[in-house]
């Protein structure tokens, strides 16, 4: 494949990495983006969900959101911001389109860990007296965590498969190096543009399941029974179980 | 030229661009529906089997959920970008890619499905005389049936979303139109787009819900305890 190598040697080309439109640009774009952009959607869409979990009201809500996400295409919703009179306003219409796009799968599975939360272990709490912060505090979060990683993982790896595609529409990050590519049709670019992004996706999940695991505050603690909760906590994304 | 106005002031909602490019509308969906329909067709024809290997041995299960999920966490933008030197600038591109994200959802639900599958069912089965085949065919894929259309749901409508990036290569069915429509500032070209792409996803959701319903008749009636 001569299309391989010469993405290789495009990869391994030094004035490629630097200047406004190098790599290491376009990856601090694209991780700035991710994080400012994550950061919101938690701050927007985990109190809300833990909230609602803790009342027990507001599930087909959770539900429904998801899926609307699902059938909304990124790219439309990019664009059409884009027209919009926030069009002008730098790159404000990128933040927003990733932010709407990071809140589903962050409310979802926030809302069923919580909702979810052994209720044997929620009923003696109270029974021991715990208001209602302290539930969630010292009960209903640590046991609904894994499943807040899982939505915080997702939400991750969304964000970044769609500032990729903000550079469709002109905003900054590792997917202009791949619509460059495709201006200038130069393939092997597109391709390293590609490997680049692919790459990104595969860390940030990878570093999320590692916070996941370590920050676990169950973890230390009942050891065998966080690992009988793994298929549990798969839940939300195993649509066999949810639909 | 009245009727040309919402055209020439750029509005979002414009009759005129409607009924003047309906042809184009039409054929922008059509693309869609068949690039989707071909996806998802081809998807369940990988999944089915892959699932099964999955189910029979276990060694093979681990690295295909693992391979289905990492090619799951690959942006839509890298995946057809790193799909096209391998068919060049063709339908072929987009298609593909599609399969690959309908495999994570398709193989997990058809295994969930199988395993939801009561042993008594099987046994019974046994009992009467059914080689694995009819077994398979007869008893196990239609209980659970609920569980595959759930996943088929799933990827149908992220298939239709997802299509729309195929325009960077000219096979975005809708998407087309929001590109060119990007790229001209035409507002109301890119949200009767968006809007058709949406109402697309719903339709084929509900129909797959009906299809469902329809292959499932013995669901309706063990709500209400009959079964």
């Amino acid at each position: 494949m001569d299309v391989v190598a010469k993405a290789w040697t495009w990869l391994a080309t030094g004035s490629h990495w630097a200047g406004p439109d190098g790599v290491w640009h376009r990856l601090g774009q694209h991780l700035f983006l991710t994080f400012v952009c994550l950061a919101i959607s938690c701050a927007v869409a985990l109190p809300i969900a833990v909230a609602l979990g803790h009342i027990g009201k507001g599930g087909a809500l959770a539900v429904n959101i998801s899926n609307a996400g699902r059938a909304v295409p990124t790219f439309a919703v990019l664009v059409l911001l884009l027209l919009s009179p926030l069009g002008t306003h730098g790159q404000w219409p990128t933040i927003i389109a990733l932010v709407l796009f990071a809140v589903p799968p962050l409310l979802t599975n926030a809302y069923v860990g919580v909702r979810e939360a052994d209720r044997e272990v929620v009923e003696a709490a109270r029974g021991m007296g715990m208001t209602g912060g302290q539930l969630i505090r010292r009960v209903e979060l640590p046991l609904a965590f894994p499943l807040v990683m899982t939505g915080v993982r997702t939400a991750a790896v969304q964000v970044v498969a769609t500032a990729t595609l903000a550079a469709l529409p002109g905003g900054g990050g590792l997917g202009r190096i791949i619509t460059a590519g495709f201006r200038l049709t130069d393939t092997p670019q597109v391709v390293a543009g590609a490997v680049l992004v692919a790459a990104l996706a595969l860390v940030v999940e990878g570093v999320f399941v590692v916070l996941g695991w370590v920050l676990d505050p169950m973890r230390r603690r009942t050891g065998r029974r966080a690992a009988a909760r793994l298929p549990a906590d798969q839940a939300p994304q195993s649509p066999a179980l949810t639909a | 030229m009245a009727d040309g106005n919402c055209l020439i002031s750029n509005e979002w909602i414009c009759g005129e661009y409607v009924r003047t490019r309906g042809q184009e509308l039409t054929d922008a969906t059509l693309e869609h529906v068949w690039i989707t329909l071909a996806s998802v067709a081809i998807g369940l024809v990988v999944a089915f089997p892959l699932a099964l290997l999955a189910r029979r041995w276990r060694v093979v299960a681990g690295p295909v959920l693992g391979m289905t999920t990492i090619l799951y966490t690959v942006p839509s933008l890298a995946m057809f970008s790193l799909l096209l030197p391998v068919f060049g600038v063709s339908a072929a591109v987009v298609i593909t890619g599609l399969v690959l994200y309908s495999l994570t959802i398709l193989v997990r639900n058809i295994m969930a499905g199988l395993a939801s599958v009561p042993e008594e069912a099987r046994e019974a089965a046994r009992g009467m005389g059914y080689g694995p085949l009819r077994l398979l065919f007869g008893v196990e894929l239609p209980l659970a049936l609920p569980a595959l259309m759930a996943g088929l749901r799933i990827t149908t409508v992220s298939t239709v979303s997802l299509t729309t990036v195929g325009a960077i290569i000219g096979y975005g069915g809708l998407g087309n139109l929001i590109y060119e429509g990007m790229r001209s500032f035409f507002k109301a070209e890119v949200l009767t787009a968006s809007v058709l792409c949406v109402a697309l996803a719903v339709v084929a959701d509900l129909l797959l819900l009906a299809l469902q319903r329809l292959l499932t008749p013995w669901a309706r009636k063990s709500r209400k305890g009959t079964t």
